[in-house]
């Protein structure tokens, strides 16, 4: 069962139509070419239309997808990114960093203590690293917190 | 005499005490990103970018860093090769087939001499043919019109496509993605908006470091996370570091030869250091009277691609400085550095900014040198770390790449838009679609159609006049034929199968 590449060309057929649509609403100003804004990106969505109809016609075996237990070691550290992205502002650098790198760690190498070890390793080095040794302007903690 | 004056001018430029200590930490951290299975040059240029602006380093400096790590990662490939039979990244695969047997019969040492070696012939040869050809090339360019560039864009997209992809649909289709996204933003032409949705973070555009770090270095944390880390300890031992004289003078044909190969490869849009290695690998076993040897560990297996992904490397500057358009994905990589930077490469280039030019050309001569030194005698150091765990550097990487685009753009917006890229190119990477062309969308859309609507305007609306030059017409016809020729010459070109790696200690 060849799924991946024909699931893939229909999502990218709707969100070629979704760019068409979009498109045709761009406006337009007293200044204009030819061409135009709009036209362009019509002919991108149709390439991708085009695309998206060869590889749901004629798709590749499928790749081997992550299914169960790995799919949630995939979510957990999508989840984890995502967490990070959105703490690293309010909670400074290194606290986040530890608890993340600490995920990540786990995940591959399987063993908390070893997870533990590497997280805060890597929260406090990479700190050390880039705001004293390369001078970017990173807060270590949350704000009124010090550094 | 030019060419001469020039790059004496470079290196008054580049071989101050500051930018000598950076090209020495690039060529380090490069060879050891280039050692590392996983992250090629490509990821570790893209991690770079976004830290070298936070230091708030000036043009030249940051050229000089960043070039040395392109060249340093080029050379680093072969290390995990030869050692791990895992190349470090892609060009360096044809390293394995000769350099894994070799170091299996215990001439590991001499493996990593002759292929040090080996790169730094083609490295060095290729920045000379770099300085020769590009000047050129750049007149050439000079009568370039917005129809000549739409054309060139075109091939670009055709060739890097065609010969990455076993699927030219999905070629296509991740070219079409990168203009797509390319499109988000502000109409240069008329200021309106497209595609932003009201969000005001959108309407500068999706910067493309935010998408490079997200295609290349998260996306690489999913595919670590689901083969677990696997390979990550050292196979066999070094041996000996001596240099072998007698077997470097056996491998000097087969040096040149993969130089002048890969030079070729490199110079054409597209084909870049995959290629060139394997070409010249290709050549070499096919010229040689004896082939009894090759892939149960001949030095000249190790020396021709080694010599050819290196040169290839240093062609694919050609193009990237002389008409803008990327020869592989790691210039690709560069030429955002360089538009970041506010430098448009282009045949203006050399005559507007030429203190850029050879002081780049210059550092690239010194990156070489101080790579040979590095990845010769001090090759033990590499080794060592390479042992480091994953479980230590894929987070790490993991938070060198969050820190770099923060630090530049302080955005959460952009930290989670380079998450939706890594999963983005996860699935890209599972389907078997090339994530360079969509790089390379985003990088030249806006110059893309703003070719396109200036040559509309000049003929009134008439299409026709995207054909009416010669040079126009040629670089239709190599586009066309770049993008369909490999669907002919594919079983000629294709690739060999990964060589079957061993369990190592430590899985």
């Amino acid at each position: 069962m060849i799924r991946g590449d024909r699931i893939f060309g229909a999502v990218m057929i709707v969100l070629a139509l979704g760019y068409i649509l979009t498109a045709s609403r761009i406006g337009t100003s007293f200044m204009s070419d030819p061409v135009g804004p709009r036209v362009f990106p019509y002919m991108v969505a149709g390439v991708i239309i085009l695309c998206s109809v060869s590889m749901i016609l004629r798709p590749d075996p499928d790749a081997e997808w992550p299914a169960g237990p790995m799919l949630l070691q995939l979510g957990i550290a999508f989840a984890a990114l995502i967490g990070y992205a959105f703490a690293i502002k309010p909670l400074g650098f290194i606290l986040p960093t530890v608890i993340v790198a600490g995920i990540l760690s786990w995940q591959i190498g399987g063993r908390p203590m070893r997870a533990a070890i590497s997280g805060i390793g890597l929260g406090i080095g990479l700190f050390v690293l880039f705001r004293v040794i390369l001078g970017l302007g990173l807060r270590g903690l949350p704000a009124g917190w010090g550094f | 005499m030019d060419i001469l004056n020039n790059l004496a001018m470079g290196f008054s430029i580049a071989a101050s005490p500051y930018t000598l200590l950076l090209a020495v930490i690039g060529c380090f951290v490069g060879t050891i990103i280039g050692a590392l299975p996983g992250l090629g040059p490509a990821n570790g240029v893209a991690l770079l970018i976004p830290i070298s602006f936070s230091m708030g380093l000036d043009a030249i400096p940051a050229l000089v860093l960043l070039t040395s790590v392109y060249y340093g990662a080029m050379y680093g490939g072969r290390i995990s090769s030869i050692l791990l039979n895992i190349p470090g990244d892609e060009p360096a695969m044809m390293t394995t087939l000769d350099g894994y047997p070799m170091a299996k019969q215990g001439k590991a040492g001499e493996a990593l001499v002759v292929s040090g070696v080996a790169s730094f012939v083609g490295a060095f040869v290729a920045t000379i043919g770099l300085m020769i050809f590009a000047p050129y090339l750049a007149r050439v360019a000079f009568k370039f019109g917005p129809a000549e560039y739409f054309a060139l864009y075109m091939l670009a997209f055709c060739t890097l496509g065609g010969i990455g992809s076993n699927n030219q649909a999905k070629a296509a289709m991740a070219a079409a993605i990168g203009l797509g996204i390319a499109m988000i933003g502000l109409d240069k032409t008329t200021g309106m908006p497209r595609f932003t949705f009201g969000e005001l973070h959108l309407q500068d555009g999706v910067d493309f470091l935010v998408a490079i770090v997200g295609l290349f270095a998260v996306a690489e944390v999913f595919f670590f996370i689901e083969t677990h880390g696997k390979n990550s300890a050292i196979g066999v031992k070094l041996g000996k570091i001596l240099v072998p004289w007698r077997m470097l003078k056996q491998t000097s044909g087969a040096m040149m030869r993969g130089t002048g190969i890969g030079f070729i490869a490199g110079v054409l849009p597209g084909a870049g250091a995959s290629l060139g290695s394997f070409l010249a690998y290709t050549a070499e076993k096919s010229a040689a009277r004896d082939k009894s040897q090759f892939g149960k560990g001949d030095p000249r297996g190790v020396a021709a691609p080694e010599a050819g992904n290196n040169s290839a490397a240093g062609g694919a500057l050609v193009p990237m400085l002389t008409l803008g358009v990327p020869g592989s994905g790691t210039t690709a990589v560069l030429l955002a550095l360089l538009l970041t930077l506010n430098i448009t490469p282009g045949p203006l280039l050399f005559t507007e900014r030429p203190e850029v030019v050879w002081s780049l050309i210059a550092a690239l001569l010194i990156a070489n040198i101080v790579l040979l030194l590095m990845n010769v005698p001090m090759v033990k150091v590499f080794v060592h770390i390479l042992s480091v765990p994953a479980w230590i550097l894929l987070p790490g990487v993991t938070m060198v790449a969050f820190v770099g685009i923060y630090s530049l753009t302080g955005s959460s917006f952009d930290m989670l838009m380079m998450v939706g890229f890594g999963v983005l190119g996860y699935i890209m990477r599972k389907l078997e679609i090339p994530t360079v062309p969509v790089i390379l969308g985003i990088l030249l859309g806006n110059a893309m159609e703003d070719n396109l609507r200036r040559a509309m305007v000049l003929s009134d609306g008439d299409w026709t006049f995207l054909f009416s030059s010669p040079i126009a017409v040629g670089l239709w016809i190599a586009a066309v034929l770049g993008f369909i020729a490999p669907i002919f010459l594919r079983q000629f070109l294709k690739k060999p199968p990964l060589p079957e790696t061993e369990p190592k200690v430590g899985d």
